[in-house]
């Protein structure tokens, strides 16, 4: 697994990349966890995801529920096809806010 | 080989030894995809294959061996008329099956989701007498036709 983390307009865009996987799920869940510290919004982008596994959905319900302690927006933005197909099996398609793309996300980040 | 199986009527497609570590994961994810896709899977039925395994593995790595690396893990997959079984053996201590259950979805908290999706992508998943030899053993059936 690869990340990238871009600030826009006072966002943090995570750029997940690859198999978040037993061996990669640690790194996604400090990397997030640490971008949520700062308290401004967070959007993980996962286009470039190509696996992922119930570790790495772990990591991103850590995210989330840390995300809502702290009052801030954690979204997911241009989910890829396998990993929406993942979050769907674990029905959190509907707790996860999710936009197509990353500027969908940013827009609600700017209004939030 | 694991023992007691394959039975006569099964095609053994793949059998594959490794670690439990972590970092063999994507190894079996990339054999299982090859030998599934040997069988005419596409799409998501690969990706059904891939899921289970690994989240088989995953609790083997975690649960079964507690973490310990140098534990040995078998793969065994088998076609049998229209189903492919998996078979994956281990050699850690024996685990009571009752104990193995998916966690209610609606309490939402990271962790325990690996044997729900096992059983929502498989069509069966029984954990099998444990072996003479101690460990245990999984089954995993899932119709391709």
């Amino acid at each position: 697994m690869e990340y990238e983390i871009r600030e826009v307009d006072g966002a943090s865009v995570v750029v997940l990349q690859g198999d978040i996987d037993l061996e990669t799920s640690p790194q996604s869940r400090k990397v997030l966890l640490e971008c949520i510290e700062k308290r401004s919004p967070v959007l993980v982008d996962m286009s470039g995801v190509t696996y992922i596994d119930s570790s790495g959905i772990a990591s991103l319900v850590e995210a989330l529920q840390k995300s809502r302690q702290n009052k801030c927006l954690f979204a997911l933005v241009a989910v890829s096809e396998g990993a929406l197909r993942v979050i769907n099996l674990a029905r959190l398609d509907k707790v996860f806010v999710i936009h197509g793309t990353v500027e969908d996300g940013l827009k609600e980040a700017a209004s939030s | 080989m694991i023992k007691k199986t394959p039975q006569k009527t099964d095609e053994l497609l793949l059998s594959f030894k490794f670690n439990s570590r972590p970092d063999q994961l994507k190894l079996v994810r990339a054999k299982v995809t090859e030998t599934v896709t040997s069988c005419g899977c596409t799409g998501n039925t690969i990706q059904d294959f891939v899921i289970a395994v690994d989240e088989a593995c995953q609790n083997i790595i975690r649960h079964a061996y507690q973490g310990q690396p140098d534990g040995e893990i078998i793969l065994e997959i088998c076609k049998q008329n229209d189903d492919i079984v998996v078979l994956l053996r281990d050699f850690a201590h024996t685990v009571d099956p009752n104990l193995i259950k998916p966690r209610d979805l609606d309490d939402l908290r990271p962790g325990g989701l690996g044997t729900h999706f096992m059983q929502e992508v498989m069509d069966e998943v029984t954990f099998m007498p444990p072996p003479q030899e101690g460990g245990n053993l999984l089954k995993m059936k899932k119709r391709i036709t």
